[in-house]
């Protein structure tokens, strides 16, 4: 075990990946000589050399594109998204062509590679840096997506995705990159890919969230169990597929569901799990379900992100909302 | 068969690094030449504090430009304001220069929700992040001039890493298609982030690129103001005639870092920068040539550099002194749709509700 941020925890997922299996491969713009913007895969290019820890001209679409001809050929790469904004150049190769060529061959070839892209919001980004756009994904048959909100579970979750046989787009906060440190195992291990975990355990209200506001929230949620008011978190950690039996059993406790996340509300994964309650547990509820979102306008400039992101006073007002019924 | 070995490679050149002309035809007046450099200067300026502003967090993440003043400067010289900019986000000089006011760049980089708008009378389009975006709307805004008769032009600015991107190629082809007053300016910098244009590209040069395209590709010393005027003025000339599109590649240095974000001692030497930081610098060869001709020294230097910074710094303490009144969230519904839909207005009421309630900052 040792001490580690979610940024290490990263890199030692791919390092040790490498090292066990030389059909991985790591591509994409600066993570080479520069060893990527926020240093996910510093010294890989001096351990793995260029053929393998490639710096590819700027081009996402054919990052991407790249990268599913590899898969097709029996290698596993990684290819990485310099911003999760700039994935929208490389949407054809993503939602098109890797989600969909397990079904258009029915199983004769099947697309094993990993996209990694950093995103959500404040850290006072230039445009397009910060947007989630994890629903886009989430709509789209064929693939998966997996969002961390820790050093341990980023190394579990991205060796799975390593080692899945599908599509797989690992989306990281970048916020959380080097917030806190984590004890993580130093060898290999797996977390489950579309399995929930109940981070707090609580008979109130449920809350239901992912990624970047993880952290927020348990600190929100220990506040009020001193306060008296018992709430269970769950960090759903994949959002496609949905844990919905997770979510199902902790609702039929509580009564009581809100969902928060950064993205914008309207058509987001909190609607969807939203309609899952509404679909199979809806007897449960004693309380409407509560969203807290990101607002329906594109990610704002620096000096009002903080006013537009779910933060505390919008989650305590919701909170006290739930807990009134 | 088509080879790269059979086309000819020249590189336009018109002041060397000692400030000489290297021909007696100069196109523009010494007026023009000094006019020229105190925008350059100013422009150099306006970097530098913005560099120095980002690092004690008075603005945001910054992408500098300093060693690219004189592609950007000399380009947009050549233009008329009635011209459109397809700027990306490292183009302070040469949009200052185009009309750009120096208010609204500083409100860009402090993240005010109204950086990205551009007076009415400028046409400049909002800065892209997206990397070569912006050259297809500049074949769009052509064809809109070309469809209305207009003699105007559009010009993209782009740096070398763009002319990988599928936007870039697909730009080309279509203002070569459809022969529309477009310009394409690349500024090659060397670097895009960490990548070398050594590997960003297997061709010897960009400009060669334009002959797949079928339109005239020039390639130009990028720090030399006056070869930069001189063929952008020629391809501007080309466009308004109905002459079709032409790609440039002004070969340039960025001396500084992407963004105030990277460190570039990760991908280049000391010793790969110093040259362009020194005599092969933009500003050096143009101040060389005007105190040769008696034009400039280094009392108008200082006097030049003092009254802009004042005026700077002015201007700087205005706006921060008015900082608690940027605008808030809720105005930033205003600008999704030409109408609010109902979440919209829903949604603008709850994020004012909660700003003006919250205690959880400030």
């Amino acid at each position: 075990m040792s001490e580690i941020t979610m940024i290490e925890a990263i890199r030692q997922a791919m390092t040790q990946e490498m090292e066990r299996d030389s059909r991985v491969l790591i591509l994409g713009e600066d993570v080479g000589r520069n060893g990527g913007v926020f240093r996910a895969t510093d010294g890989l290019i001096d351990q793995f050399g260029e053929e393998r820890v490639m710096d590819t001209p700027l081009a996402e679409s054919a990052i991407i594109g790249t990268a599913v001809g590899m898969s097709l050929n029996g290698l596993r790469p990684i290819a990485e998204i310099q911003f999760l904004g700039f994935i929208y150049e490389a949407m054809d190769q993503v939602a098109n062509q890797a989600a969909r060529v397990r079904f258009r061959s029915t199983g004769r070839y099947h697309v094993p590679m990993v996209i990694r892209s950093p995103y959500g919001g404040g850290v006072r980004t230039p445009e397009l840096h910060s947007d989630s756009l994890e629903a886009l994904f989430s709509h789209t048959p064929g693939l998966k997506v997996v969002m961390p909100s820790n050093p341990y579970d980023a190394k579990g979750l991205l060796i799975a995705a390593i080692r899945d046989e599908d599509p797989v787009l690992f989306f990281e906060p970048m916020k959380l990159y080097r917030s806190t440190k984590q004890e993580v195992p130093d060898q290999l291990y797996e977390i489950p890919i579309g399995k929930a975990k109940v981070v707090r355990e609580g008979n109130q209200a449920t809350i239901v969230s992912w990624g970047p506001c993880v952290p927020m929230l348990e600190k929100l949620v220990d506040q009020y169990k001193k306060e008296g008011a018992h709430l269970e978190l769950i960090d759903l950690r994949t959002v496609a597929p949905i844990d919905a039996e997770t979510i199902l059993e902790s609702v039929e406790k509580t009564e009581r569901l809100m969902i928060v996340h950064e993205a914008v509300k309207t058509n987001g994964i909190g609607a969807e799990v939203a309609a899952l309650v509404s679909e199979k547990g809806v007897f449960s509820l004693s309380a409407p379900i509560l969203r807290i979102t990101g607002f329906d306008t594109p990610y704002p400039v620096g000096t009002i992100e903080d006013d537009w992101l779910p933060n505390e006073k919008r989650i305590k007002d919701a909170i006290q909302q739930l807990l009134s019924y | 068969m088509f080879r790269e070995e059979d086309l000819t490679f020249e590189r336009v050149e018109r002041l060397n690094e000692d400030g000489v002309l290297l021909h007696d035809k100069k196109v523009v007046s010494d007026e023009q030449v000094l006019e020229m450099y105190q925008w350059m200067l100013k422009a150099r300026l306006l970097d530098e504090k913005l560099l120095r502003m980002q690092r004690q967090g008075r603005i945001g993440t910054y992408a500098p430009y300093s060693g690219q003043e004189a592609a950007q400067i000399g380009s947009v010289f050549a233009l008329e304001k009635s011209d459109w900019i397809c700027p990306s986000y490292r183009e302070h000089a040469g949009n200052m220069v185009h009309g750009m006011p120096l208010e609204q760049i500083i409100l860009y980089a402090k993240g005010h929700l109204h950086g990205g708008r551009v007076p009415e009378d400028v046409n400049i389009l909002p800065v892209q992040i997206i990397i070569a975006a912006q050259t297809l709307h500049a074949v769009g805004t052509a064809y809109a001039q070309k469809y209305r008769g207009e003699k105007h032009v559009s010009v993209s600015y782009f740096g070398d890493g763009a002319t990988s991107q599928g936007d870039f190629h697909e730009a080309l082809n279509f203002a070569s298609v459809y022969q529309v007053p477009a310009i394409f300016f690349c500024q090659n910098n060397q670097y895009a982030i960490s990548v070398p244009v050594e590997k960003q590209m297997a061709s010897k040069s960009i400009a060669q690129k334009a002959v797949a395209y079928g339109m005239p590709g020039v390639q130009v010393d990028g720090n030399d103001v006056l070869a930069v005027y001189e063929v952008m003025k020629e391809a501007v000339e080309r466009a308004r005639n109905g002459e079709g599109p032409t790609l440039i590649e002004a070969v340039t240095y960025r001396l500084g870092p992407h963004t105030t974000s990277d460190d570039p001692t990760k991908y280049r030497s000391k010793e790969n920068v110093e040259p362009w930081r020194e005599v092969k610098d933009p500003l050096r060869r143009v101040r060389l040539y005007l105190e040769n001709s008696n034009l400039w020294d280094v009392e108008k230097e200082k006097a030049f550099v003092q009254t802009f910074q004042d005026e700077l710094d002015h201007m700087i303490d205005e706006i921060e002194s008015k900082e608690k009144e940027f605008p808030k969230v809720e105005e930033a519904f205003e600008y999704v749709y030409q109408e609010k839909n109902a979440q919209l207005e829903e949604q603008q009421a709850e994020a004012r509700r909660i700003r003006e309630e919250g205690d959880w900052h400030e």
